[in-house]
């Protein structure tokens, strides 16, 4: 399972390390490249995002890079067997990232189905709160796979509870508000944020949203398990390209 | 969230967790002035001295002689400060932001007609204002950029996706996501997420109030059908509310494009091109690929250039309590040049969709029977479109000594 899977690799290790790739972006070939660097340099949870046209949540560099690969060709089916491929080679737990829409078109249960086939772990869907989500945490109950629900600084403490209800694997919290790839002041704030979080929830947590040096992932030690490394990887990989992606992955461990 | 605003299939609340909070809230303070009778008065007040509310109903006697068909009135949202029904949404928001003590409004727009009333309610309540607004419609919709930065706004030109209204929504959502503490989104139509959709339709049905009370005091009738253009909805479901429980048939008219069967159109329910998704925070009818991903869209008209469509009115759709229809560009064109010479009234080209399908109709219906258009708004802001499609040579010799001076 997820959550033993962390809390295992928690006993040796002061904080987690999650990466996140769009499928396709910029190529295929690339994209299997970064996986397998990342993996050799000791990343221990992956985020797959499978592009969408609209992608709500997420920044400037995200966003393009979305863009990008829908455009070179990205589409369910290829992002499926990219899925397929990665998971059978690298032993680590990979999360399909998408929109509601993408799940909803395919069929929650069918794409929850197909993600079991595939051997994924869980999927972050930003835009299905769970007061929508019936069909989806229904379908991905009955395959044993984990709907992360993401904590945000503006959630009450009444909410984070309610969505621990429906949470398995692990908790992604919002280092601050706004969309990905912006800057965050890692502040007292935060740290009192993530007690609150700490307290709605005994699932692992993994922090979010601008952490892009090692700086960040050291002040998150002690205040939470997994840090989430998303667009500072994409910058990375359009200015020095793929195989620079391991070498900054062990700089900042 | 208690109530997640669906209608049949449609609608609900897809929200990034960052702004239930902030939905909440909107959700509370909407439910306070719906349930205050003070509040509709207070609105009425300010759109008859802001704006020029009730606005008319005019008889549309020569277009009426032309057709030999059915007697047509044109109800002038065109009337309306700021040229549009664009205005009503956006005082009422207005008074909204206001009650929650909120002091920066953002808000999308397409053809700048709900970014120049939303410019227009910043400057008179003293919010400061940024409007997000696709590059392509930057582009051709040039004087109602000029009149937003006059007013005091802030706009930015979205490059993202396909540079059209439905990116600069998502643009509005990514700042609104960063300073909801301070900031409103004004969303200009009755799409988006729960309460938008009905918040939305509750500040037009004004226009469907005044004209139902219009037309039988004039008539001493009720129309046979009423006519308004769809892009989000947010004037057609305006207008149709003031006839939900009478025997009216309601007629939206959506962009046909370059044809519904070219794939270069904006016609979500009365095509075979769109299917039920979630984008933007809400379920409805998109135009989008199997997979998905939302498609490019076309209209003359940018106000109509729209992904999604109001999820109140996909549910009408599938109940059949409207008929959707479309318009093609050079329908559009034409009906616009008719309404001119005819009547010297100059509907916006988003309008024209509506007088296009009721040109159609209208000689096939009997002299007995009324039938309504709903002019959203005045064309005065095409002129640049309107020129082109009319290929007017004196405009563009003006133009081009237009720019000589300014290159001189």
């Amino acid at each position: 399972m997820l959550e033993s899977y962390i809390k295992e690799r928690r006993k040796t290790k002061d904080i987690l390390l999650m990466t996140h790739i769009v499928i396709g972006y910029p190529s295929f070939e690339a994209s299997h490249e970064i996986v397998k660097q990342m993996v050799e340099a000791g990343v221990d949870l992956m985020e797959l995002q499978i592009p969408f046209s609209e992608p709500m949540a997420d920044g400037p560099v995200i966003l393009k890079a979305n863009q990008n690969a829908i455009e070179k060709g990205s589409t369910v089916k290829k992002c499926f067997e990219f899925a397929q491929r990665v998971s059978k080679e690298f032993p680590l737990p990979f999360l399909f990232m998408s929109y509601a829409n993408i799940l909803y078109k395919y069929g929650m249960e069918q794409f929850s189905d197909k993600m079991a086939q595939i051997n994924l772990k869980g999927a972050i869907v930003p835009d299905l709160p769970p007061e929508e989500g019936e069909d989806y945490i229904r379908a991905m109950k009955k395959n044993n796979l984990n709907p992360i629900y993401i904590f945000s600084p503006e959630t009450s403490d009444e909410r984070l509870a309610y969505l621990s209800s429906f949470a398995s694997g692990f908790v992604y919290c919002l280092a601050r508000k706004g969309v990905t790839g912006k800057q965050t002041a890692f502040s007292d704030d935060l740290s009192a944020y993530l007690s609150r979080c700490k307290k709605a929830t005994n699932l692992p947590l993994a922090v979010g949203f601008g952490v892009k040096e090692k700086v960040d992932v050291d002040y998150l030690k002690g205040k939470a398990d997994i840090a989430v490394i998303g667009s500072q990887t994409i910058r990375l990989v359009e200015e020095k390209g793929a195989v620079a992606t391991g070498d900054f992955i062990r700089s900042i461990l | 969230m208690k109530d997640r605003g669906y209608y049949g299939n449609y609608g609900g609340a897809f929200l990034p967790e960052v702004l239930v909070a902030t939905f909440d809230e909107l959700e509370v303070e909407f439910e306070k002035i719906k349930n205050d009778p003070s509040f509709w008065k207070e609105y009425e007040a300010l759109m008859s001295s802001y704006s020029c509310r009730p606005t008319p109903l005019t008889f549309a006697g020569n277009l009426t002689q032309k057709f030999e068909g059915a007697k047509i009135y044109i109800k002038r949202e065109d009337l309306n400060h700021t040229g549009a029904h664009k205005a009503n949404n956006v005082m009422g928001q207005g008074l909204l932001v206001k009650q929650m003590g909120k002091k920066r409004v953002i808000a999308e727009t397409g053809a700048g007609q709900h970014g120049v009333a939303t410019a227009t309610m910043a400057a008179k309540f003293g919010f400061d204002c940024t409007i997000y607004m696709g590059e392509k419609d930057v582009h051709r919709q040039r004087p109602n950029v000029f009149w937003m930065e006059q007013l005091g706004a802030a706009v930015v030109p979205v490059r993202d996706g396909t540079r059209i209204l439905k990116d600069a929504i998502n643009e509005a959502f990514r700042d609104w996501v960063t300073n909801m503490d301070t900031t409103h989104y004004v969303l200009g139509t009755a799409c988006g997420p729960h309460p938008f959709p009905e918040m939305v339709s509750y500040f037009q049905s004004i226009i469907g109030k005044e004209a139902r009370q219009q037309i039988l005091d004039v008539e001493g009738k009720l129309p046979k059908r009423v006519y308004a253009c769809v892009g989000g909805g947010s004037n057609a479901l305006g207008i149709f509310s003031g006839f939900f429980n009478d025997p009216v048939e309601l007629v939206g008219v959506e962009a046909g494009g370059k044809g519904v069967n070219s794939g270069m159109h904006a016609s979500r329910l009365c095509s075979k091109d769109a299917s039920t998704g979630i984008a933007q925070g809400y379920k409805t009818y998109f135009l989008q690929d199997d997979d998905g991903q939302m498609k490019e869209t076309h209209s003359i008209s940018a106000g109509l250039d729209y992904v999604g469509v109001s999820p109140i009115l996909s549910h009408m759709h599938d109940q059949g309590k409207a008929r959707f229809e479309s318009a093609t560009d050079t329908q559009v064109v034409a009906a616009l040049k008719l309404t001119m010479q005819k009547e010297g009234i100059i509907p916006a080209l988003e309008s024209s969709h509506a007088f296009a399908q009721a040109f159609k109709e209208a000689p096939s219906l009997s002299k007995e029977d009324v039938i309504i258009i709903n002019q959203s708004g005045r064309g005065d802001k095409d002129i640049f479109t309107i020129a082109d499609a009319v290929d007017d040579p004196k405009w563009k010799e003006f133009i081009i000594g237009k720019a000589e001076e300014y290159n001189a």
